[in-house]
């Protein structure tokens, strides 16, 4: 097994918590995006015969995690104006110190669960795990609604490293498939945001719960 | 024998060219053309000339502390083996004593600071210290990765591990622990995103500000013990960063000088490209080394 992959996964499991550590958006829009050519760089380690559909997903998932939705986050945010997450539920310390912890506990249990050997050696399941739950966290306790989107991609990230596990077996079409609702999603909810923007005059999600005739 | 006098010779007179180098990439990064690379070693040598003053309240504290405080970082400086050379000293349990060598220099530098009374530089020292207490675990977070891989407990043994054992198998490991050092040397030296070397706003400095009372050839003295300091952590990271040897002595020295002016360069620009941090916020980065030499070790056993 490629040894470099371990090493890009740990990367990955570090970007996780310095997204979680810091306020400004642009910095995590920057980590998730970095995750994202990581993630995009992984299957040409994987793979023992590099064809074409590998080298396609590649520089797919590259393209667009990478590149396009980055770059529609930067433009999102600074047609709203907010530079900040001001005040998560929880703070930066305490989501980085419990991001670390659900790293910590997603390496040791990893172990129990019933693999298949040649994916015993490697951090694939725990950093998908781990890169899952630090989604979970970003996307539960930010308030912004910027914020969560990134949570969101960290945490379609996560799934996407799961499924490097069956790389070999799961079609192109349906990797394909997910890169473009992902697209899709991204970009229905840059639009939102806009309009989340418009009508309260601000992206704390907390207010939408009360309704407007 | 000619290995050691050559390890000798670059550990008294290397240290000030990589405070040259940092300041000249960073003038590179502003534009400007910036001192000499020697210039630290100028410096040095004006301060030498210098007299001193010593203030009427300070005790024999003040005056001994950058003598201690060099001499620590030099005996810790024997411990540390350089690029594939073994280290001059080496025992079972020299990590215990290397760490707390450096701890004597830092508890006397807090004490001459708070020996001037100044309350600005008691300050210093009260964060220092604070700091301290983060960057400690940290680097025996980071020894005990080490340990673990060589199982051994002698530093010269177990900063070869990479070299020995081979980062095939634990390159996961090892990339963390490289960020953890990398972070734990900016922190230890009082580089930017910690501290920032060049103010002179005592309120925001930490390690500049213990030194304020300090003059002539004892602040070249606390300046070379910094140098010295740098060029320590440097050469434990370089360790993790190019476990390489050619085998022949001399292009092994030649390749650990231009390893030492890389990581140089490397803080220079890190310096250049990021600001320093809140105050509050330091002991996050601290935190987060502790945590990346934790799951380096976690990683390892598991």
């Amino acid at each position: 097994m490629n040894p470099s992959l371990n090493a890009l996964l740990v990367v990955v499991l570090v970007l996780n918590l310095f997204a979680l550590g810091t306020s400004r958006l642009v910095t995590v829009i920057k980590i998730v995006s970095l995750q994202g050519v990581l993630l995009g760089i992984m299957p040409l380690l994987i793979e023992t015969e590099i064809g074409m559909s590998v080298i396609f997903t590649s520089v797919a998932g590259i393209a667009l995690k990478g590149i396009i939705i980055p770059f529609m986050m930067l433009r999102a945010m600074r047609d709203v104006q907010i530079k900040r997450e001001m005040e998560p539920l929880i703070g930066f310390l305490p989501s980085m110190l419990l991001g670390a912890l659900a790293t910590g506990l997603a390496l040791l249990f990893s172990k129990a669960l019933p693999l298949a050997d040649e994916h015993t050696t490697q951090l694939l399941v725990p950093a998908a795990l781990a890169t899952i739950f630090v989604g979970f966290i970003l996307l539960t306790t930010r308030v912004k609604a910027i914020t969560q989107v990134m949570g969101y991609l960290v945490l379609e990230n996560g799934i996407y490293i799961f499924g490097m596990l069956l790389l070999g077996a799961m079609p192109l079409v349906v990797e394909l498939g997910v890169l473009l609702d992902l697209f899709v999603a991204v970009f229905v909810i840059c639009i939102i945001i806009n309009h989340i923007n418009q009508a309260f005059s601000s992206l704390d999600t907390r207010r939408l719960v009360s309704l407007k005739e | 024998m000619i290995n050691l006098l050559i390890h000798l010779i670059l550990l008294l007179t290397l240290p000030p060219l990589l405070l040259g180098i940092i300041n000249k990439t960073k003038a590179l990064f502003a534009g400007r053309k910036g001192p000499p690379v020697l210039q630290v070693y100028y410096d040095l040598i004006k301060l030498a000339q210098r007299d001193v003053v010593i203030s009427d309240v300070t005790t024999w504290v003040f005056t001994a502390a950058p003598i201690i405080t060099l001499v620590g970082v030099l005996m810790a400086a024997l411990l540390v083996p350089l690029g594939s050379f073994p280290a001059p000293v080496s025992f079972v349990g020299d990590l215990i004593l290397f760490a707390y060598l450096l701890s004597i220099g830092r508890f006397f530098t807090t004490m001459a600071a708070m020996d001037t009374g100044c309350a600005l530089e008691g300050m210093g020292a009260a964060r220092e210290v604070t700091f301290s207490c983060l960057s400690e675990p940290a680097l025996f977070f980071a020894l005990l990765v080490l340990a673990k891989m060589s199982g051994t407990l002698m530093l010269g043994d177990l900063l070869h591990a990479p070299l020995i054992v081979g980062t095939q198998s634990t390159a996961a490991s090892m990339v963390l622990l490289a960020i953890g050092l990398f972070i734990l040397l900016l922190a230890e030296n009082s580089r930017i995103p910690v501290d920032d070397p060049n103010t002179h706003l005592e309120l925001t400095m930490i390690h500049e500000v213990m030194v304020l009372d300090h003059s002539g050839p004892l602040l070249g003295i606390v300046l070379y013990g910094a140098a010295i300091k740098l060029f320590l952590f440097s050469a434990i990271l370089l360790h993790i960063l190019f476990p390489f040897q050619t085998g022949c002595a001399p292009l092994d020295w030649g390749l650990f000088i231009v390893e030492m002016g890389f990581v140089a360069v490397t803080v220079g620009v890190v310096e250049s490209i990021m600001a320093r941090l809140q105050m509050q916020h330091v002991p996050y980065l601290l935190i987060a080394a502790i945590l990346f030499c934790s799951f380096g070790f976690v990683l390892l056993v598991r």
